[in-house]
């Protein structure tokens, strides 16, 4: 597939725009034409057919959803992407009932621009190919998007859009495996701060003293091995913000210094005696019980509050049953691409037993799933056998299951698998025909 | 000032636009001319990159820079490169990594978001000497008219994430080197 066959048509008021993305798409090797408003674009639409067209939705004349409607009669197959300032996103939503595809706001990040034109352009691909799109995938494009539908997630999704814009402090709590860095990283995107860095911290990982030397950086000698004088992580957020992993996880030492640093935003590098500024908004996450280390006198109650301002709770996956299909597919998708497999779903037993699982290692669980089974398994579809999940959720943990339900549940799995051959299934289990007929009678067992 | 680059006449002058690593740039310099085998030397002034900044974004526009440098060009050498530290960004676009003039003859480049602490990993001059080079070939070839490339491994391919620089190799693909050497040649001709 080549850039150079498609066509692309901008269409703003504002030169800066026209210069910029026209250009940034050239440098891509697409071919591109521009318009400064609704009669341009019509005049270059009356010559030739586009493949993607950009659109401001804020134009003096005609307005961008007029345009939109216009051009849906005459470059009927055109993709509309629907160009706004963060303001009018009501408006986009509108487009995008109207038939757009897709709407992006100024200014717009590079790499989200890159990963939703490639997108476009791969589906344009597709329906020349005349191939079913499984991946229209409502309301989500781009990388580092919190996918999914369940209500649980859209309110997780209302959460972050409510904290985002304020520089509040917030802690967000959930299971490890359930994204919270995708989530700290949404916030920051949504926030005045995203020009700036985020940077992220594993406090987890290290020991007190490399800990405190990667917040606070340190100076040239301050310890063997310190050659150079270095920005910790807290100097370089200066303007952006820092995300702690794992806050539950620190040391008193360190908790002291956190809490002072919070209170005046102020620090020394180690082995430093000139204080340094930095003005950086705090992230937190945590898989562990807060409440209970406060309790128990292992987190300081001061550091507690200042922390835990804002609460953001992620679910598990197991409470977000409607999600667990969409993001398979998701992810799916997304590994069929980068690793050039041509996947296009699951088989009915996979999406089973998708639904089925716990999901105890969540939504990294599942994506570590899903590319594994792009790797092992056979196109187009994927097989139940191509996933590494096991034990049905009805059975619940196989901890507190008694040897009956054990002994049910993988009769009844053989069974499934033979296809109700009680012949072949009896010689899997070990065991004569007559026995598996009573097991079956007795434990009420359908084949 | 110009007059002494013009003297020694490298292919490519490279231009501090408030870079503080003039061992990075010396580098650089090196690196470029195994790379591409034109020569290329740091130039004896610098540009101030004030005048381009946008306070409400704390990050300095690149268009224009690109135009400041295009206006200080002499001819010799046949490229100008700049080289900053500041954030840059194209009007739209929340940040960039560089620009150049298609077909023109300035390029300019930014180091910060190619620092790994940038994304909260140990500072390494090796990665960041290494980014700065494939982003000054991947800026420079746009400068001879090339688009982005699909080739694995092509400095060409286009990336928006410091770790896919690191993908690809500061070296052009056959096809790009082709038509990079072959625009260099009919530009010189037609500027001696
Ligand atoms: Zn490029
Ligand atoms: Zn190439």
């Amino acid at each position: 597939m080549d850039h150079k066959d498609y066509s692309i048509l901008i269409v703003d008021d504002e030169p800066i725009v026209r210069d910029s993305l026209g250009k940034w798409f050239s440098e891509e090797g697409y071919l591109v034409e521009t318009a400064c408003d609704g009669g341009a674009a019509l005049d270059r639409l009356a010559q030739r057919n586009y493949d993607l067209i950009f659109l401001d939705i804020k134009m003096p004349g005609m307005s961008g959803l007029e345009l939109q409607r216009k051009i849906r009669t005459i470059n009927t197959d055109a993709t509309v992407v629907i160009i706004t300032a963060f303001a009018s996103v009501d408006t986009a939503v509108e487009a995008l009932k109207d038939g757009a595809h897709d709407y992006i706001t100024k200014p717009i990040d590079p790499d989200y621009l890159s990963h939703l034109v490639e997108k476009l352009v791969r589906q344009r691909a597709l329906v020349a190919e005349n191939v079913e799109l499984k991946e229209r995938l409502v309301g989500m494009t781009g990388r580092g998007s919190i996918l999914g539908e369940s209500p649980a997630i859209q309110k997780l999704r209302d959460m972050i859009a409510t904290v985002a814009p304020n520089d509040t402090t917030v802690m967000i709590r959930g299971e490890s495996g359930t994204g919270k860095e995708l989530i700290a990283r949404a916030i920051h995107a949504g926030s005045p701060r995203r020009y700036r860095p985020i940077v992220p911290i594993n406090c987890g990982g290290l020991s007190e003293t490399l800990l405190e030397s990667e917040l606070f950086g340190h100076e040239r000698g301050a310890f063997t091995g310190a050659q150079f004088r270095r920005k910790g992580h807290l100097e370089m957020a200066d303007g952006g913000t820092v995300f702690f992993d794992e806050i539950g996880n620190v040391s008193a030492k360190i908790q002291m210094d956190l809490l002072r640093v919070i209170e005046s935003r102020e620090f020394f590098r180690v082995g430093g005696n000139t204080p340094v500024k930095s003005d950086f908004r705090i992230i937190s996450a945590t898989n562990r019980d807060l409440e209970a280390a406060v309790a128990s006198g292992s987190f300081r109650e001061d550091l507690y509050y200042r922390l835990n301002v804002f609460s953001i709770s992620v679910p598990p996956l197991r409470e977000r049953d409607e999600d667990v299909v969409l993001l398979a597919q998701h992810f799916l998708s997304k590994y069929a691409a980068s690793m050039n497999r041509e996947f296009t779903g699951f088989a009915p037993e996979a999406l089973e037993a998708l639904r089925q699982h716990r999901w105890p290692g969540n939504v990294r669980e599942l994506e570590n799933a899903i590319e594994r089974a792009v790797v092992v398994g056979t196109p187009p579809t994927v097989s139940a056998a191509n996933l590494p999940i096991s034990a049905p959720r009805e059975e619940g943990p196989v901890d507190n299951m008694s040897l009956e339900s054990v002994e049910v549940a993988h009769i009844r799995r053989v069974l499934e698998k033979c296809e109700g051959n009680v012949m072949r299934a009896a010689r899997t289990l070990g065991i004569d025909r007559v026995t598996l007929y009573n097991k079956i009678k007795k434990f009420n067992l359908p084949r | 000032m110009a007059d002494g680059d013009r003297a020694n006449g490298g292919d490519i002058l490279v231009v501090p636009v408030d870079c503080a690593n003039l061992a990075l740039l010396q580098r650089l310099t090196t690196d470029l001319h195994a790379t591409l085998a034109r020569t290329a030397t740091v130039a004896s002034w610098e540009l101030s990159p004030q005048f381009a900044r946008e306070a409400a974004r704390g990050q300095y526009n690149s268009s224009m820079i690109l135009a400041e440098l295009f206006k200080r060009r002499t001819n010799p050498p046949m490229r100008i490169l700049g080289v900053t530290d500041v954030d840059l960004f194209a009007p739209v676009l929340t940040y960039v990594f560089g620009e150049a003039q298609m077909h023109g003859p300035a390029a300019v480049v930014s180091t910060f978001r190619l620092r790994p602490e940038l994304y909260g990993l140990d500072p390494d001059p090796e990665i960041l000497s290494r980014r700065l080079l494939v982003e000054s070939v991947h800026e420079l070839g746009h400068t001879a008219g090339l688009t982005h490339c699909h080739t694995p491994g092509c400095a060409m391919i286009g990336s928006t994430y410091a770790e896919e620089i690191d993908l690809k190799g500061p070296r052009l693909c056959e096809r790009c080197g082709e038509v990079f050497g072959a625009i260099w040649f009919e530009q010189r001709r037609d500027h001696p």
